[in-house]
């Protein structure tokens, strides 16, 4: 047994190893003097202010911020609404298939979501005459509808948990059950659409594939503009981009952690 | 008292607009997702019955009308034409083939991961999930990019063998197969953790004691006891690997070589480089029917996952 045990551990540091020491290389290159990514020249900075004094990342870094900030608006709304109705309604006719609607997104290829997403656009353009030109609010729409999904993940497993009691006490003094949903169940799943909203951020923010489908002229993503500088080979620039995307993604996942682990403890205590 | 009927009829009315708020409720999602999800595939279905033109959009519609007659053209030449070109029914088998031996890797890898997580202290527990899922919330892009740093002919592990004296020339491991197993057993390995962690954190381990009390050694324990009730994780996580990595573009793109051959890529270059929309719609709907077994093994997992926890 004790064999066994001092195996896994060792197989689990390698592990961590293995998932750690890239990001950590992409770290600690960014502060790299010399324009060969992997040979140390010394420590500098210069390439994040090179980043910040290049037009085309600033610009491809605002379009992917607004694209994120309003598709996981929209995500969190809409993964809500279906959570909510595939939990709490009792049967309806087209329970089966909002089911597996939202749940589908999650393991259908990046390729064919884009494809099918513009050719969509392509035929509504031509039938309708919406949306117009491909750009930002296409790739909204796309994000939004798998970043739905993944919020709903999240959603639905917190409604499940959810105590019902509070919202039947609710219900039997009398109020509406809109009034119910907004003044009881929403802020009972607060922390759970907080974490959706966060996932479908992350996911917007980091979209290559769908958004190179639908996408349009003058609106290209962070994303798209790393993939063709990326494409040319490894370039120091990158590095300090990657950096400070680490940088900022651990310490909201720190915060959110503290934060989890300490309205734990108050609910504990 | 005379308010009672106006009161019981307010409450029908109530009661009705209630009712229409339920549908409406019902509506809000389903219809995006009819109109942004599912009526998608059907077009992309119509296209790849259809042929390809110069025109906008380009191709040619499949239902016409030609002097007062309704004239559906369907044009069945994708689908032979993917059968006939040896191009890609090997990139269909090679993605199967890459994704395939990626997922085995993967859960080598990350099954003794989620057994040392789930056997650890309850407090060490959290911090160590939260390690395997940080990871998963940086960019994708970036992390694929992390590795051409690592795996190119002057890469960090080539200058560190060459360092230490291992090898006397680099290694030729970027744009190669090899890369690319490395890039989606690096980058899905989370999602085999997690529901295998979801699966063995259950385990009761009166069943491990009872079969080494009856003398069994801990390998045939594994074996036969342990991997049987964690098999509803294992094909979960197998399949959250191998669904992706069958449609993977990015990788493929970034970490593989000219002899690389992924059905993603093909896609990409379909659409893109030849602007074949109808082509590139059949690849997709091929693509579906590959995936559609995997997907079913990965619902059945998901579900007999749940009547586990109940």
């Amino acid at each position: 047994m004790k064999r066994q045990s001092r195996f896994l551990t060792i197989f689990g540091v390698l592990g961590f190893v293995f998932l750690y020491a890239p990001i950590l290389s992409l770290v600690i290159f960014s502060f790299n003097e010399s324009r060969l990514v992997t040979v140390w020249g010394g420590f500098s900075t210069k390439w994040y202010g090179e980043l910040f004094r290049d037009p085309q990342i600033l610009d491809a870094a605002w379009v992917s911020l607004r694209i994120a900030l309003a598709s996981a608006t929209l995500s969190v709304v809409i993964g809500t609404v279906a959570s909510f109705v595939l939990i709490r309604f009792r049967r309806f006719r087209s329970k089966t298939l909002l089911s597996m609607m939202i749940t589908a997104p999650l393991v259908m290829p990046e390729v064919i979501i884009g494809l099918s997403l513009l050719v969509m656009f392509v035929t509504m353009e031509s039938v309708i005459g919406w949306p117009g030109e491909r750009g930002i609010l296409t790739v909204i729409i796309a994000h939004s509808t798998f970043g739905a999904a993944y919020a709903a993940v999240i959603i639905q497993s917190r409604l499940v948990d959810m105590d019902l009691s509070i919202e039947e006490a609710a219900l039997d003094l009398g109020a509406q059950p809109v009034r119910v949903f907004f003044g009881v169940t929403l802020p009972v799943i607060a922390p759970a659409l907080m974490s959706g909203w966060l996932l479908a951020f992350t996911l917007s923010l980091d979209d290559l594939v769908v958004a190179s489908f639908v996408s349009g002229p003058g609106a290209s993503t962070l994303p798209m503009v790393i993939f063709s500088k990326v494409r040319m080979g490894v370039s120091p620039d990158v590095n300090a981009l990657a950096a400070i995307i680490i940088g900022v993604a651990s310490l909201g996942i720190i915060i959110a952690a503290l934060q989890v682990s300490r309205s734990k403890n108050m609910s504990q205590s | 008292m005379s308010s009672l009927p106006l009161g019981s009829k307010i409450g029908a009315l109530l009661g009705r607009l209630g009712l229409k708020g339920r549908i409406l409720v019902i509506a809000i999602p389903t219809v995006w997702l009819l109109v942004f999800f599912l009526i998608p595939f059907l077009v992309v279905a119509k296209i790849s019955f259809s042929e390809a033109a110069i025109a906008r959009p380009p191709y040619l519609p499949i239902v016409e009308w030609v002097d007062g007659f309704l004239r559906v053209n369907l044009n069945f030449g994708n689908y032979l034409f993917l059968l006939e070109d040896p191009l890609y029914v090997a990139a269909y088998l090679g993605s199967v083939k890459i994704a395939g031996v990626a997922t085995i890797i993967a859960l080598l890898i990350g099954y003794p991961m989620a057994y040392l997580i789930a056997r650890s202290a309850p407090d060490r527990r959290n911090l160590l999930l939260m390690l395997v899922v940080l990871p998963f919330w940086t960019s994708f892009l970036l992390r694929v990019y992390a590795w051409i740093g690592f795996l190119k002919s002057n890469g960090v592990i080539n200058n560190l063998l060459l360092s230490v004296g291992i090898i006397d020339e680099p290694l030729v491991m970027l744009q190669t197969d090899f890369a690319v197993y490395v890039g989606i057993v690096y980058t899905y390995l989370p999602f085999m953790i997690l529901p295998l962690y979801a699966n063995l954190v259950k385990l009761d381990e009166a069943y491990l004691e009872a079969s080494a009390d009856l003398g069994a050694r801990p390998v045939t324990t594994f074996l036969t006891v342990t991997v049987p009730l964690s098999l509803s994780g294992i094909i979960a996580g197998c399949m959250l690997v191998f669904i992706p990595a069958v449609g993977e573009f990015v990788i493929p793109a970034l970490l593989g070589g000219p002899d690389t051959l992924m059905i993603g890529q093909v896609l990409w270059n379909e659409f893109f480089s030849n602007r074949d929309w109808p082509v590139a719609s059949s690849v997709a709907i091929v693509m579906l029917f590959v995936l559609v077994i995997p997907i079913m093994l990965l619902r059945w997992a998901q579900s007999a996952g749940e009547g586990e926890a109940r």
